[in-house]
């Protein structure tokens, strides 16, 4: 679509470059405006404080001022710490997390590679993060930061299961793994014969967005469900003995997964970049339009999940066990069996 | 086995040649790449291989276990089993490498260097290495022979979105090869089972 916009012939390396630079920017602008948002100031105005306002109008380059902060502080490796893979996890964290972004659809042609698989591939690459908080867990020779990346190796491959569960119902229902295609399914589907919001599958399948929401809050490691950096308990987790840049790796790391769980849950459930098709919108317009609509979703849904980190207090560990093995993942299955007969039904 | 096979012939009865096009299109082919990426992540792999069994720290073995996992998914994207290599990273990456990480610290996750990991089934363990490798080999050769890789781009289904792959290795599996599929679930449900029995003694 570029070529027929610019009048450019784009060899494929440079095509992808620039679609990988078009991601990192997205990702970045969107990670950086929902810290702001919501870590800065929504939070300070639920706790009757003003936030940062001091760098920049209403403390707008605060981030600014905290990465250069982060920057400049010494990079210290614990005495016992096995270094290389102290070194190392923060590293795996943030490539599982850019990862994803890779298949999120934020236009018709705006992806960086629209793999089939899909859903698939982000759900797996999100797994792979758990891996780096072992490892820093483990190479940080700390026991609060041991017990911390315990916590969290059990915690993530507990909320995984329900997180791969819920998905399965929006993928029968859409009928394909490929999000371009979930997308296009709930743009130009109708419910009953009404099609003006074409079929979101919020409606259909709100028993799955709300599994979905609850493990992506404990995939994220957020209240209520933050033992593995629970600072009451664990000073702070796996991430302890972190220092500098590579604190700073796990901070970005935090927020974009929250991004790009969140742009994940808009696209299976809220609809994705697309308007419904009954708006007839031509695809020239949903090329500018796309990318706006899915950041609104998603920098919506990330508030969401902020609200509820600084609502509710802390799940007991295990709690948090049960609620998953007991109630979310059979509630998931259910919900695929059911999604199943009514595919076959309607 | 049967399940590898199953996938094998998935891909090859869809992979080959697709609808005939009317006009003569230019070939589509990564071959060089795809030489370089496996040329590689093979050497990557077989040194990952060889460290996981010589290092004298469990958790080092189970992380280069990572890398020689991680080649192979690699591989699988090479190869353009792409649902394969997927399952590849969420599975043995995301999921078993996990569980040996977690058993592994919940129990004996000292730091540096541990002597007792040796033991004295070195030469039993090349065998067992050897005869495997034999096997594979021979299965591989049998099957396969003097079939060439051309790493032709997928030519199946046409567009940006095909799922096409994907759907080939689905319909094989629950048409064809459903009964062996279901066989597997099952035996994985008893071993799942058993797991449960076997820990709780109560």
């Amino acid at each position: 679509m570029i070529h027929t916009v610019l009048g450019l012939e784009l060899a494929y390396w440079q095509e992808t470059t620039l679609r990988v630079l078009g991601g990192l920017v997205m990702l970045l602008l969107l990670t950086g405006g929902v810290v702001y948002l919501y870590l800065f100031k929504f939070v300070s105005f639920m706790q009757s404080r003003l936030g940062p306002m001091e760098a920049g109008p209403y403390g707008s380059l605060q981030l600014l001022a905290e990465v250069g902060k982060w920057l400049q502080k010494e990079d210290i490796f614990p005495e016992d710490a096995d270094r290389k893979i102290f070194a190392l996890a923060p590293a795996i964290v943030l490539a599982s997390t850019f990862l994803m972004f890779i298949v999120i659809p934020a236009g018709p042609n705006a992806v960086v590679s629209d793999l089939g698989t899909g859903i698939y591939f982000v759900l797996a690459m999100s797994s792979l993060s758990v891996i780096g908080i072992l490892m820093a867990g483990w190479a940080s020779a700390n026991k609060y930061a041991l017990i911390g990346a315990l916590r969290a190796g059990g915690q993530l491959i507990a909320y995984e299961l329900p997180l791969v569960l819920a998905t399965i119902g929006v993928v029968v229902a859409a009928g394909s793994l490929n999000l371009q295609d979930i997308v296009a399914a709930q743009a130009n589907g109708e419910i009953f014969g009404i099609d003006w919001i074409g079929n979101p599958f919020v409606i259909t399948q709100f028993v799955a967005f709300m599994i979905f929401v609850i493990s992506v809050q404990a995939e994220l490691t957020q209240t209520p469900f933050d033992m593995p950096i629970a600072e009451s308990e664990l000073v702070a987790g796996y991430h302890v003995e972190y220092t500098g840049i590579r604190f700073l790796i796990y901070f970005i790391a935090e927020f974009a997964t929250a991004v790009a769980f969140a742009a994940v849950a808009s696209t299976l459930f809220l609809g994705g970049w697309a308007l419904p098709a009954a708006w007839g919108l031509g695809t020239g317009v949903m090329h500018v339009v796309g990318p706006i609509v899915i950041s609104t979703k998603a920098v919506l849904l990330v508030g969401v999940v902020f609200w509820v980190r600084f609502t509710l207090p802390r799940y007991r560990e295990d709690q948090l066990q049960r609620f998953a093995w007991k109630f979310l993942i059979p509630l998931a299955l259910a919900n695929i069996v059911v999604t199943a007969i009514a595919k076959v039904v309607f | 086995m049967n399940l590898l096979a199953a996938l094998g012939a998935g891909l090859q009865a869809t992979g080959g040649d697709g609808p005939t096009p009317i006009m003569a299109q230019p070939e589509i082919t990564f071959s060089a790449p795809a030489q370089v990426i496996f040329a590689v992540t093979a050497v990557v792999m077989i040194y990952g291989a060889f460290r996981v069994v010589t290092t004298k720290n469990v958790v080092h073995a189970a992380l280069w276990l990572m890398i020689v996992l991680g080649g192979v998914g690699i591989n699988y994207v090479v190869l353009q089993a792409e649902f394969v290599a997927v399952t590849q990273f969420l599975v043995y990456l995301g999921a078993i490498l996990v569980l040996f990480l977690f058993g592994i610290m919940l129990t004996r996750a000292s730091m540096g260097v541990s002597e007792e990991l040796d033991n004295n089934l070195k030469p039993v363990g090349a065998v067992a290495g050897l005869g495997l490798l034999a096997i594979i080999a021979y299965a591989l050769i049998e099957t396969f022979g003097n079939d060439k890789l051309t790493f032709q781009a997928y030519q199946g289904v046409a567009g940006p979105n095909s799922n096409g792959r994907t759907q080939a290795v689905a319909d094989t599996l629950f048409s064809q090869y459903l009964i062996p599929f279901e066989v597997l679930s099952v035996l994985l449900l008893v071993a799942l089972i058993g797991a449960i029995v076997l820990a709780r003694k109560d």
